[in-house]
């Protein structure tokens, strides 16, 4: 039941069209957490660890990685929800909150965010027609016009307004609810949206239908997306560009079919083989990566992944490898020794074979 | 065969607060002794009030639940004070999705689950100690007497879930409802967490509802599927049967919306339209106004669920299994 198309929004590029909408530079957060109480230095959780990547705009960045490996930090951080120990970032070419950049509350309009958890960021006193059209009635817009855009934008993302309008979240499913926040953040006309694993509690048939709404606004309103998620198949569908993280790290990096059709990292190809079989006859025996993921307030001394890599060798200690590009494919780069023919790792191509 | 551990019959649940609602609607289920139900649907259809509804969480002021409900011979909807104590978490017990929804951030969770099993077994703080302990170590969690101390926000993601397990079969349930365990999950933990669970679930012998979007994850560890849709049961069947040759037009609909890497580059194909309200269900199947079937008769009655082979399907006009390749 779709709506007639929104009016595409005027897009206000600053930059030129090859400059990225967001460069993200050396981002880091760690958080303090309590000690023992013989402990006499202060313990940090490493959640964040010099993160940096930028998104090219009207494309999709997927970003993938363990649970708990800093997914939705990176995007709080970018968001400005919360403040990072360093690091910047550069929004269609001008730096965010510096001198002579833009301003924090035009950034924050330019960006808007869906969360995972669908319950928590809703007003529990307003329908939901009036949670769509509070922030554009903030921002100015008459009453009647925000309510038909709230209206517009319910029908738009599946919820018929005759029914949904006037309901409470409370009244809704999980996955009614996340539709909600979708609508919502579309009612801001932003030019990035950062979706934090935003159609995890969809049936299939709805999250099509959400999956393919985003894409239309996209190229209707030339939308630039970062799009948590740990379901690989949507991530493989929607994003132009693929980021595989790993404790607080960006292990991966590059085009989309490269990440599926080229991984680098022992990491990304763990990741990528643990998807669930279709075909009872032959379900999963085991797990591609055994073990959990190591303490983030002591990561580990060189490769963080060393202690469950199949290729680990003593280099993989000492040395912490660098995010380079793979020879001959520089938009896709490992952080990974094997990639390296220069890292002293036995098993890494060597130079003239790359 | 025997009784089965789990029988539902004509199970109906309406919300009468301020919003009415049909939420479920004369849902039958049975399910024996070791059998895994894989619960699918969509969004909204009952999933989860159904698995709410059999550990009796709804509120009974604004709840109208008929039908009935037996569980391990126990009629459920007439338990109450102790015995419906006893039952919650002994007789059947729940994972969430979301583990804070289990945990107490203020205890740790070795006391957390030392807790719930005095609370159900006459057994001496040490004694639940030393269980709560082995539960931890069946869940494979490392260095779990390290963990027993631990604080939930101490947890990475798998490992919380891992623990929730653990409260959750601490007790020895015969029945373990999941409401959709995987979904936060990456992919590698998601694999651990269901092989976790097939395994736990072979070595007890428990019966599992398991709800889920992800027809993989229900595949994993399911024998059984039963699709919902607008609180009824539209389809079930053998995992292998619903996956390879489904025949209710919900079903089908909802596994050709299922994203795959050749859909890169092209709308999805979703089930057009939207569900009915609640509040109002159409006279006939709840399905009709989107189906592409629909006759007329489909707009008048309400097609029962009816078996067909190794099957039940609840549609007048079920969708003709394509030719199986030899
Ligand atoms: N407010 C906080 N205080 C302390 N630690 C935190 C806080 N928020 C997150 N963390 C920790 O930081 C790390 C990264 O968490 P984050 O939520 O960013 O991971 P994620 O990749 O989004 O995981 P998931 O896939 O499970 O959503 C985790 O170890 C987490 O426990
Ligand atoms: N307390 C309530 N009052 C009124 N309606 C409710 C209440 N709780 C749930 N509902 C309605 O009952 C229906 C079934 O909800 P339920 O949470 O079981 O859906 P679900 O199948 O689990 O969906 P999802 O896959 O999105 O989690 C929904 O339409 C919901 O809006
Ligand atoms: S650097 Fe070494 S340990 Fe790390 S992923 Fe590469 S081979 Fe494995
Ligand atoms: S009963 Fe009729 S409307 Fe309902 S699913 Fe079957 S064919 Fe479609
Ligand atoms: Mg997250
Ligand atoms: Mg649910």
């Amino acid at each position: 039941m779709n709506s007639a198309p929104l009016p595409p929004s005027p897009v206000h590029d600053r930059g030129s069209p090859a400059q990225p909408l967001l460069v993200v530079r050396d981002l880091k957060k760690h958080f303090p957490v309590r000690g023992g109480p013989l402990e006499r230095t202060k313990k940090f959780v490493h959640a964040v660890d010099g993160v940096s990547f930028s998104v090219p705009k009207g494309k999709t960045l997927g970003i993938v990685g363990e649970s708990g490996c800093g997914k939705s930090t990176t995007a709080r951080l970018i968001a400005r929800l919360m403040q990072a120990d360093s690091g910047s970032m550069v929004f269609d070419g001008e730096g965010v909150d510096e001198f002579g950049g833009i301003r924090l509350k035009e950034f924050r309009r330019n960006l808007q965010m869906v969360f995972q958890d669908s319950f928590a960021s809703l007003n529990p006193r307003l329908t939901i027609a009036e949670t769509i059209a509070y922030g554009p009635r903030v921002h100015g817009m008459p009453a009647a016009e925000a309510k038909r855009q709230a209206h517009d934008l319910l029908a738009r993302v599946g919820l018929a307004p005759a029914q949904f309008a006037s309901r409470y979240p409370h009244e809704l499913s999980g996955g009614q609810r996340q539709r909600v926040n979708i609508a919502r953040a579309l009612a801001f006309d932003p030019r990035l949206v950062i979706l934090d694993e935003a159609v995890a509690a969809l049936d299939k048939s709805v999250q099509a239908q959400v999956l393919n709404l985003l894409q239309e606004l996209k190229a209707e309103r030339q939308l630039t997306y970062l799009f948590i998620s740990h379901d690989l198949h949507v991530v493989h569908y929607i994003s132009d560009y693929v980021m595989v993280m790993y404790l607080g790290q960006v292990v991966e990096t590059g085009p989309v079919e490269r990440i599926y059709g080229q991984a680098a990292h022992p990491y990304t190809r763990a990741l990528l083989s643990a998807v669930p079989s279709m075909d009872p006859d032959r379900r999963t025996e085991s797990s591609p990566l055994a073990g959990d993921p190591p303490n983030p307030i002591n990561p580990p001394s060189g490769c963080r992944f060393r202690d469950r890599c199949p290729h680990a060798h003593p280099v993989c200690e000492a040395r912490t490898p660098a995010l380079i590009g793979i020879a001959g494919e520089p938009a896709h780069q490992a952080a990974c020794h094997l990639n390296d023919p220069a890292s002293g790792h036995p098993g890494a191509l060597p130079e003239t074979q790359a | 065969m025997s009784a089965p551990l789990v029988s539902l019959q004509d199970l109906s649940v309406q919300f009468c607060g301020h919003r009415k609602a049909s939420a479920l609607n004369a849902v039958n289920i049975e399910l024996g002794a070791g059998e895994v139900l894989g619960l699918l649907g969509e969004s909204g259809s009952g999933k989860s009030v159904t698995l709410r509804t059999l550990l009796r969480l709804h509120p009974e002021r604004t709840t109208k639940i008929q039908g009935k409900m037996q569980v391990d011979g126990q009629d459920v909807l007439a338990l109450k004070g102790r015995a419906l104590d006893l039952y919650r978490g002994g007789t059947v017990s729940m994972v969430f999705q979301e583990p804070g929804l289990a945990f107490d951030p203020v205890y740790t969770i070795g006391q957390q689950i030392t807790e719930a099993i005095r609370a159900h077994e006459a057994v001496g703080e040490a004694a639940a100690r030393a269980q709560a302990l082995h539960m931890l170590e069946r869940v494979q969690i490392p260095q779990a007497r390290r963990r027993f101390d631990a604080y939930p926000h101490e947890l990475s993601g798998g490992m919380r879930q891992r623990a929730m397990i653990a409260l959750a079969l601490a007790c020895k349930p015969k029945l373990l409802l999941a409401d959709e365990p995987t979904t936060a999950l990456d992919a590698t933990v998601q694999i651990q967490v269901l092989l976790l669970l097939r395994e736990l679930q072979r070595e007890t012998g428990m019966s599992v509802i398991f709800v889920t979007h992800d027809i993989g994850a229900a595949v994993e560890v399911a024998d059984r599927i039963a699709v919902m849709y607008a609180g009824r049961i539209v389809e079930q069947a053998a995992v292998g049967d619903i996956v390879r040759a489904p025949r209710h037009p919900y079903t089908v609909g909802l596994l050709a919306a299922t994203v795959g890497a050749e859909h890169r580059g092209q709308p999805l194909q979703a089930v057009p339209g939207a569900p009915p309200d609640l509040a109002a269900l159409p006279p006939g199947c709840s399905f009709a106004p989107r189906c592409t079937h629909a006759s007329e008769r489909c707009r008048r009655e309400v097609p029962p669920l009816t078996s067909l082979g190794n099957r039940a399907v609840a549609c007048w006009h079920p969708v003709q299994p394509v030719a199986e390749a030899a």
